[in-house]
């Protein structure tokens, strides 16, 4: 039988506020442990929690960007459930009236455009960590990340693939980086994803029994863990078996998925509205003030890149796939502003090279945008050849400097005159007579694949610094005599 | 409508309460009357009423995004049972 797969995501992401969502702590990662949580983070009698409007003003631009309607009264609501790193006994969370729903994004996979709804996003506050490692016997709390606010972002079961749910999160993640309102970081938990896996027969509506994998950091995992988990269900299906509905992890040493443990007992978190924090009213004038301030965003960047530049399809939607590429680019383009394309040649092809190598980011580019902007310069005038601009551009990433001091430096200037390019024509055709003589029996239209290795032997001598045009001709003009 | 006794104690773990044997059946006559006072206010018609999110009909007041609290771990972590390195030592648990 045809299987097809119906996937969900929720995408927990955490808001670069400068301070909690509920609490005037500092709301940032790496501190030493609970230097960071208050009286309010630590859930001690009598506080009371405030919420943070620029949390509010972050989950608002969220809404708009993904074209989704703002609640004009949201409500906070407690999310009761004990676990030691959530010293309240609650999650201050939303249930039934969430700030932001019914919103959808496009997300392009394999040529084709998809729109996947964005069932509903709510703010709510982190738990804190658990650290088991180094303890024995018991395990350590730091609450310095009780409090953080998150949204949470719910996606509609509109995905059908794997490469269709990390279309999705790689979506957001570039959104969420473009609106400034997350740093977007993975590896410290920033932007953390839950995938919500069912199978059915191809072409039936209904749904099966699904399964949540929780906390996947890495787009990479989280292509692996629905895969796996596509491929488990198939398998138990098949097999007579049933998918049972539960909680499960990915272990990424392994690449597989596995239940929890300890979560058998059905989740029952009785929420109910905190009567700690009166409902967040939103009128449409404080709607308009933040559409305003929304920047740019991918799709329409794209749009702008493709015009102004003329660039394609693929250029710059890798160019514009996160804003840090897309701002280098158009540094870089003001300082050749007649070289779009070549520009986007660079930074695609050796910039980015040189930054995967060294696993960079393009922020932390050991040559900045306007160099860049310049060796395109140098290349597209002639000065030097592309093969020669590579070079430069190794040398300005391993050592500094200015592009032109490097080209006059190493002596890499192309060398354009025809008769040190003939001279050096002539030394090859007078070095190599065996080849010259089968060249010149050859047939006419074999000869064109046979100049290649005069053209390669020029190129050498000429330490790669001859016009390759004008040695083909002047060759192809001496090898007929 | 009656409430059994496994249901008071799923209730009671749910909120982590330890209940003994012998208070059940008053715990479980309690609930079935609050749910009996539910029932009966369910028997009024509020299709034309908004829900009420909360009794004080007020909007939240914001607070400004600055941070005003200090790190005053030493003081708090005076009251917590146990402490090692700044973390606060709870008995081991894995999931």
């Amino acid at each position: 039988m045809k299987w097809e797969s119906v996937i969900g995501l929720e995408l927990h992401v955490q808001l670069a506020t400068r301070s909690k969502i509920f609490s005037g702590a500092a709301n940032r990662f790496g501190e030493s442990p609970n230097t960071l949580a208050c009286a309010v983070d630590l859930g001690l009698p009598g506080v009371l929690p405030v919420a943070n409007e620029e949390v509010i003003r972050m989950a608002v631009m969220f809404g708009l960007a993904v074209d989704a309607s703002i609640a004009g009264q949201s409500v906070f609501a407690r999310k009761n459930y004990f676990y030691p790193d959530l010293p309240k006994g609650y999650q201050i969370s939303q249930y039934e009236l969430p700030i932001v729903s019914a919103g959808r994004v496009q997300i392009q996979v394999d040529g084709t455009t998809r729109e996947i709804g964005i069932t509903r996003a709510h703010l709510e506050e982190d738990a804190g960590k658990s650290v088991h490692e180094g303890f024995t016997g018991s395990t350590g709390i730091d609450l310095n990340r009780a409090g953080a606010p998150l949204i949470e972002i719910v996606s509609e079961p509109d995905l059908r693939s794997a490469g269709e749910a990390v279309a999705l999160m790689k979506k957001i993640h570039a959104l969420v980086r473009y609106l400034e309102i997350s740093d977007g970081n993975m590896q410290e938990g920033s932007f953390r994803c839950d995938a919500n896996v069912s199978i059915r027969p191809a072409g039936e509506s209904g749904l099966g029994t699904r399964t949540e994998t929780k906390n996947i950091n890495s787009f990479r995992f989280v292509e692996q863990a629905i895969n796996y988990e596509i491929d488990r269900q198939i398998g138990l299906v098949e097999a007579g078996q049933e998918v049972i509905q539960e909680t499960r992890l990915f272990d990424p040493d392994r690449n597989e998925t596995r239940p929890m443990r300890g979560k058998e007992e059905a989740n029952d978190y009785r929420y109910f509205p905190d009567p700690d924090l009166p409902p967040v009213v939103i009128d449409n004038d404080y709607i308009e003030s933040v559409r305003r301030q929304l920047p740019e965003l991918p799709e329409q960047k794209q749009q702008r890149f493709m015009e102004t530049y003329g660039l394609s399809e693929y250029d710059s939607s890798y160019l514009v796939a996160n804003r840090e590429t897309a701002d280098y680019y158009e540094a870089a383009v003001v300082a050749a502003p007649e070289q779009p394309k070549l520009v986007a040649n660079t930074v695609m092809g050796v910039l980015s090279a040189s930054l995967n190598r060294e696993n960079l980011d393009i922020k932390d580019s050991k040559v900045s945008a306007d160099k860049v902007g310049n060796l395109v310069i140098r290349i597209a005038d002639g000065t030097i050849s592309n093969k020669i601009g590579k070079q430069v551009f190794e040398s300005l990433w391993e050592g500094g400097g200015d592009v032109d001091d490097i080209i006059e430096k190493q002596g890499l200037k192309q060398v354009t005159d025809s008769s040190e390019i003939g001279r050096l024509v002539d030394e090859v055709i007078a070095g190599n007579e065996a080849q010259v003589q089968q060249y010149r029996n050859a047939a006419p239209e074999k000869r064109g694949k046979m100049i290649g290795y005069f053209v390669g032997q020029v190129m050498k001598k000429s330490k790669g610094k001859a016009n390759p045009k004008q040695v083909n001709l002047l060759l192809a003009e001496k090898l007929e005599k | 409508m009656p409430i059994k006794k496994t249901q008071v104690r799923e209730i009671a773990w749910l909120a982590r309460l330890a209940i003994e044997d012998e208070a059940m059946a008053g715990y479980a006559k309690d609930m079935a009357d609050i749910l009996a006072l539910v029932e009966q206010m369910q028997a009024v018609d509020t299709s034309a009423v908004e829900p009420l999110a909360h009794p004080l009909e007020i909007a939240a007041q914001l607070r400004p995004d600055s941070v005003n609290e200090e790190n005053r771990r030493e003081d708090f972590q005076q009251t917590a049972p146990q402490t090692r390195d700044g973390f606060y030592i709870v008995p081991r648990f894995v999931e």
